[in-house]
């Protein structure tokens, strides 16, 4: 269950962020989320109810933008999507893909009042 | 020793540091512009563009900066809990006393058995109880190492919790990941744990000597690995009779070799330059 210590490392960030750009509570979390990054959606939205409890983001509402896992094929010289690992090239169904996106794990924009 | 985050904690601060990453501390990856965009209700729109785990990045890169300082070879250890990790790691810390200094950072969510079995070897050994957290993080091995003797040259081993989901999200500062895959464990491992799989360096298939027992695929295993990983070492041992473990042993001291060899390296440089600065400041005293 990292998704807690992945929902405290976000709440630690935006108490952080409250502090600097002076807000006192937030309406909404947007968080970019990459589809080789291991982390589950609704494992995540679980965790931020425990974690944001009592918070200034007590009723923030996590918004999760899912982003593709993509690749290089080096045989076919063409970035393509993947949605795992292990996914073969989708032209030449080869391995030893270079992975060159949807890794991240990122919080982009908070609502705030 | 607190230079890493500047928290509390149970350590002893008799010194000053700036704002650092952690319990409130802005960390450096932190500093960029924010946007603001009021909205008709009162709300506004704070962009933040920050990674999720960028605290715990600092810490690992500050781990890995600690490494590299003292020429110390850092491995993660990960595997399931069961796959004979810690089996491995006794009969590894065996074979190595005597050759360099060596020291074991143990996690587990609850007590401290496997420290104290990795003692038992003479090497000294830190205990992580994560509690209800299910990996290490690389705040929890900064402070670990402030409790081992000093290790310069020599090899850290951090056994992480056993588990193949969660460490793989975790940079702790390590130059490696290892993972320990045993044959009970079943062959579609790699397909279950691609993100672990995808992360290891190096993997260990351990309990070889059962495959005549079980109904193991050692081919598909091997397909799956390279399927996720192409670049992965893979290195197959039995750690509780001894089979295959001249191959990891080997491949420990290439890593230990190549890692003094860069820093050697990298002193030579130094030494280079700083000798041209002198001849140089001599010449202009002439």
């Amino acid at each position: 269950m990292h998704e807690l210590s992945l929902c405290q490392g976000i709440l630690d960030a935006i108490v952080a962020e409250s502090r600097r750009q002076a807000f006192r509570r937030v309406r909404g979390v947007q968080l970019e989320i990459g589809a080789l990054a291991g982390v589950d959606g609704e494992a995540l939205r679980y965790a931020w109810e425990t974690v944001a409890a009592g918070t200034l983001a007590a009723t923030a509402v996590l918004e999760i933008v899912a982003v593709p896992g993509v690749a290089w094929c080096p045989a076919c010289r063409a970035t393509i999507n993947i949605g795992e690992y292990y996914d073969p090239c989708s032209r030449c169904h080869g391995h030893g893909l270079k992975i060159s996106g949807g890794e991240q794990l990122r919080i982009r924009q908070l609502e705030v009042e | 020793m607190c230079a890493t985050c500047g928290c509390g904690g149970d350590h002893v601060h008799d010194h000053d540091h700036g704002p650092t990453p952690g319990h409130g501390g802005e960390s450096p990856a932190h500093h960029h512009p924010h946007e603001e965009v009021m909205g008709i209700d009162g709300t506004r729109i704070v962009r933040m563009e920050q990674d999720i785990l960028a605290r715990n990045d600092a810490h690992a890169a500050e781990n890995r900066r600690h490494f590299a300082e003292r020429a110390i070879l850092a491995l993660n250890l990960v595997s399931s809990p069961g796959s004979g990790k810690t089996t491995l790691l006794e009969n590894t810390l065996r074979w190595l006393h005597g050759r360099c200094p060596v020291a074991v950072i143990e996690g587990d969510q609850q007590t401290a058995l496997d420290a104290e079995r990795i003692r038992v070897t003479g090497t000294p050994a830190v205990q992580i109880n994560t509690g209800r957290v299910c990996h290490l993080d690389a705040h929890g091995v900064g402070h670990a190492l402030a409790d081992l003797p000093a290790l310069d040259r020599g090899i850290l081993f951090i056994e992480n919790v056993g588990n193949l989901v969660c460490p793989a999200l975790f940079d702790l500062g390590e130059a490696t990941t290892v993972l320990i895959l045993s044959v009970t464990e079943g062959e579609d491992k790699p397909r279950k744990y691609p993100a672990m799989f995808h992360r290891a360096n190096l993997i260990l298939i351990n309990k070889i000597d059962l495959l005549p027992y079980l109904r193991f695929d050692l081919d598909a295993c091997l397909t799956h690995i390279r399927q996720t990983n192409p670049g992965a070492d893979i290195i197959q041992i039995a750690a509780s009779t001894g089979q295959g473990m001249d191959r990891w042993h080997d491949w420990l001291e290439r890593r230990r070799h190549d890692l003094l060899q860069a820093r050697l390296a990298r002193l030579e440089g130094d030494a280079a330059a700083l000798r041209e600065d002198l001849d140089r400041s001599g010449r202009a005293r002439v």
